[in-house]
């Protein structure tokens, strides 16, 4: 189904903390991930690939460079006269700076009241997903939910509010556990990504206004699950929720994995992302390139195995990159060593230097560091 | 009525290229693929927008679709603009009958109203099949500065190719005395880069002279620009000397693709301060395997391999297979090379695939005679059979069956 009757709202600050390094000058959403994306291009596309015309972005501190990411909205065909992308910025009505998904709720609920959607997608910006939102409007309405919930069975994400659930066999929801620590362990577990009625929607905001709630999850939904119709949607693809450096790292490397690929990046529902005209990715004479994921504008003259390189990156003659994430336009200086790194944009690894992590403890480079 | 624009620029996209077979068979020459992720008429186009002229007029006339397509609005070079921006001009119907575009003067004849509504000073005129960066503004004032009626770019080519253009005679001061077309024993390596700067006013009135002469046949180069150097207006030549190639045959797109590989040959895509902008399909990165063996090549998003790949431009979204070989050759998007087949010295357009086993093109040096060599180039949405063999220079238009040799 298309989904035209539905509004986007996109909360580009949820969890920002568990990858502090990496969100310390900027938001989840605009967190660099792929090669060439940033995590918001994954929801956003699937958003407009179902045909949703109207996205409200929420943000909440450090969004330059997601503002500078999503411009006007072009690449997403979001820019537009009638609907497109709405970029909600906090909007102070003397509540302070928002703490949760509930209050960034509240201060856009003007631009919610103000839209003739008939249903609201509701999603975090970290998770990596290529997901027809169009076949879970569908179900939502199909099961005649109040709620539905996207869900996907493993292990829980080390994040707090994460919804452990209870279904029965048609799929609805009988049991929400919700905890504001973080806990391990397996199970069904919601992914932030929930379709609601847009009227039911600013009730909750209402009542939340009313009653005082600091949590979607633990006051309104739990509280409520007897009263409402709360069905889970199981996700049958790719899906990653980012909850640390590691899940970063190893989602990164799970793209050099054909058949992930092959579920994140489909060709008829293509991940759209700002275009940089860069030129082609160029090899020289004694370049030695394996199993590694390059995007244009990359100059190699060294060698690069198991790898994720952003645009514009130069690995110089003799130089190694090994089981590494390199960010836009590092230098990567002759004969020096990575293994195990992850290296934040702008980056320049002087000659002969050797810096190596472990697989399971990747060593993170800062923004614009030279060492 | 648009505002006045200072300068814009005419972009000739018609021509048919027929000396490119059956890679000009469905689209007009400016359209053909070039660099891994451009277009020939990225060039012009992104000259016109890096230098300023906003206001960009592009004429089509043989098999304007894909190129039509390709420029939609004109976003991709920033050129979709509220005043001026690109617009595709295509021969119409008028009170006299229906007219296709006679000659490179005529085209522009025709298209006087579209100009007039911008009131420009000065028009550049653009062929749409040449590869190189220049930036026009600077021309501009050299035609301003020289009080110009038409400025000429030029560059010095060797001697032994200049046979091969329009050649040029200046004065000291840069001015054009002479014109020579294409002489078998040349005096000049002034050559003409096909890019005009005219004060729109002279232009003018020397198109509608021109159009009443009587067999004229409405070319710039041979009847314009001549009946201008008769009446003593000044033309000067402005000298150039970056990269610039005519990619006008299958052996010179060739050459001007694998010059991106050649650091001597002076063209370098990656200066962020000349930007080349094209119009992509949207792709992931690609991917190299670990089977994969690249050397000394461009490859573009989208695109998987496993093979080797030798000094060779890849286009996005091919497919290189395991034990396949791409050596001294061209790629275009969506080809796809299939397992140990080998492609050397060869261009494969867009979506073509080359079957397991299959050998398209021949190294020159296995070659017994050098005349009977050439690249090989296999057609758009064509398939080479398994084990299937293209000799060197052979152009594939149809489909090559299994095991066939030709």
């Amino acid at each position: 189904m298309r989904a035209n009757n539905v509004l986007g709202i996109l909360f580009t600050d949820a969890y920002n903390d568990c990858i502090s390094d990496l969100t310390a000058l900027r938001t989840m959403g605009s967190v660099p991930f792929g090669g060439r994306y940033r995590f918001v291009d994954f929801t956003l596309s699937n958003m407009v690939n179902c045909g949703i015309a109207k996205v409200g972005v929420v943000t909440k501190s450090n969004y330059r460079s997601l503002m500078d990411h999503l411009g006007t909205g072009k690449p997403w065909d979001l820019s537009r006269k009638n609907k497109g992308l709405f970029l909600l910025p906090p909007f102070n009505r003397g509540m302070g700076m928002y703490k949760s998904r509930v209050d960034a709720l509240r201060s856009a609920a003007d631009f919610v009241r103000m839209s003739n959607e008939e249903l609201v997608i509701l999603s975090d910006a970290n998770i990596v997903l290529n997901m027809d939102y169009g076949k879970l409007v569908e179900y939502h309405i199909e099961k005649k939910a109040d709620i539905t919930i996207c869900c996907k069975e493993g292990k829980y994400p080390q994040l707090w509010d994460i919804m452990k659930l209870k279904t029965d066999d048609d799929g609805k929801i009988t049991k929400i556990t919700c905890s504001p620590s973080i806990e391990e362990g397996e199970g069904l577990f919601g992914v932030n990504i929930i379709v609601l009625r847009k009227a039911f929607l600013e009730r909750i905001i209402s009542e939340a206004a009313n009653e005082n709630y600091d949590s979607l999850e633990r006051d309104f939904l739990m509280k409520s699950l007897s009263k409402l119709n709360v069905y889970a949607y199981k996700i049958d693809t790719f899906c990653s929720v980012i909850d640390s450096m590691q899940t970063y790292y190893d989602t990164s490397m799970a793209l050099l994995n054909p058949e992930n690929r092959k579920q994140i990046f489909d060709r008829d529902n293509p991940v759209y992302t700002k275009v940089n005209d860069d030129m082609p990715a160029i090899y020289g004479i004694g370049s030695n390139a394996k199993n590694s994921f390059i995007a244009d504008g990359c100059k190699i003259e060294g060698e690069v195995e198991n790898s994720i390189l952003f645009r514009g990156v130069h690995i110089a003659k003799g130089a190694s990159v090994k089981n590494s994430i390199v960010m836009q336009s590092c230098y990567i200086g002759e004969d020096s060593k990575l293994n195990c790194v992850i290296m934040d944009k702008y980056g320049t690894i002087r000659p002969r230097k050797s810096i190596s992590g472990d697989t399971t403890y990747p060593i993170y480079i800062g923004k614009n560091i030279t060492i | 009525m648009a505002r006045k624009t200072e300068c814009l620029a005419m972009l000739l996209a018609g021509g048919q290229g027929s000396r490119l077979g059956i890679l000009t068979k469905k689209v007009a020459k400016p359209a053909v693929p070039y660099g891994g992720k451009y277009r020939i008429i990225d060039f012009p186009l992104s000259n016109c927008v890096n230098s300023g002229i906003y206001t960009v007029g592009v004429l089509t006339q043989y098999q304007p679709l894909e190129l039509n397509d390709y420029i939609g609005n004109g976003q991709a070079w920033d050129l979709d603009r509220a005043n001026g921006g690109v617009h595709i001009l295509s021969p119409y119907q008028q009170i006299k009958g229906t007219d296709w575009y006679r000659g490179t003067a005529n085209a522009i004849y025709q298209n006087i109203n579209f100009i007039d509504r911008y009131n420009p000073e000065y028009v550049a005129v653009l062929s749409g099949d040449h590869i190189y960066k220049m930036d026009y503004s600077k021309m501009l004032m050299f035609h301003k500065a020289n009080d110009a009626a038409c400025t000429i770019a030029m560059l010095e080519v060797p001697w032994e190719e200049a046979s091969r253009f329009g050649l040029m005679f200046t004065d000291d001061d840069g001015r054009i005395t002479a014109f020579e077309e294409k002489p078998k024993n040349p005096k000049s390596n002034k050559a003409s880069m096909g890019v005009y700067m005219f004060t729109w006013s002279k232009l003018r009135e020397y198109l509608i002279a021109d159009e009443e002469k009587e067999g004229s046949s409405n070319d710039f180069g041979k009847d314009v620009i001549p009946a201008m150097h008769e009446a003593g207006e000044r033309l000067f030549a402005y000298p150039f000397d970056g990269y610039w190639k005519d990619v006008g045959t299958i052996d010179s797109l060739w050459e001007a693709n694998l010059d991106l590989l050649n650091p001597v040959a002076n063209i370098d895509l990656s200066d962020d301060t000349w930007k080349i902008y094209s119009n992509n399909p949207v792709t992931p990165p690609q991917y190299i395997s670990s089977t994969a063996a690249v050397q000394n090549s461009l490859i573009t998003g989208g695109s998987h391999i496993e093979g080797e790949i030798d000094y060779s431009v890849v286009f996005s979204n091919v497919t290189v297979e395991e034990d396949a070989e791409v050596k001294y050759s061209i790629v275009m998007p969506g080809a796809k090379i299939e397992k140990g087949a080998k492609v050397q010295y060869a261009m494969i357009a867009e979506n073509a695939v080359v079957k397991s086993g299959a050998v398209v093109g021949e190294d020159p040096q296995e070659c017994k005679d050098l005349n009977e060599w050439g690249v090989a180039v296999v057609g758009p949405n064509l398939t080479v059979g398994e084990k299937a063999k293209v000799k060197a220079k052979t152009m594939v238009t149809e489909d090559v069956k299994g095991g066939a040799e030709i």
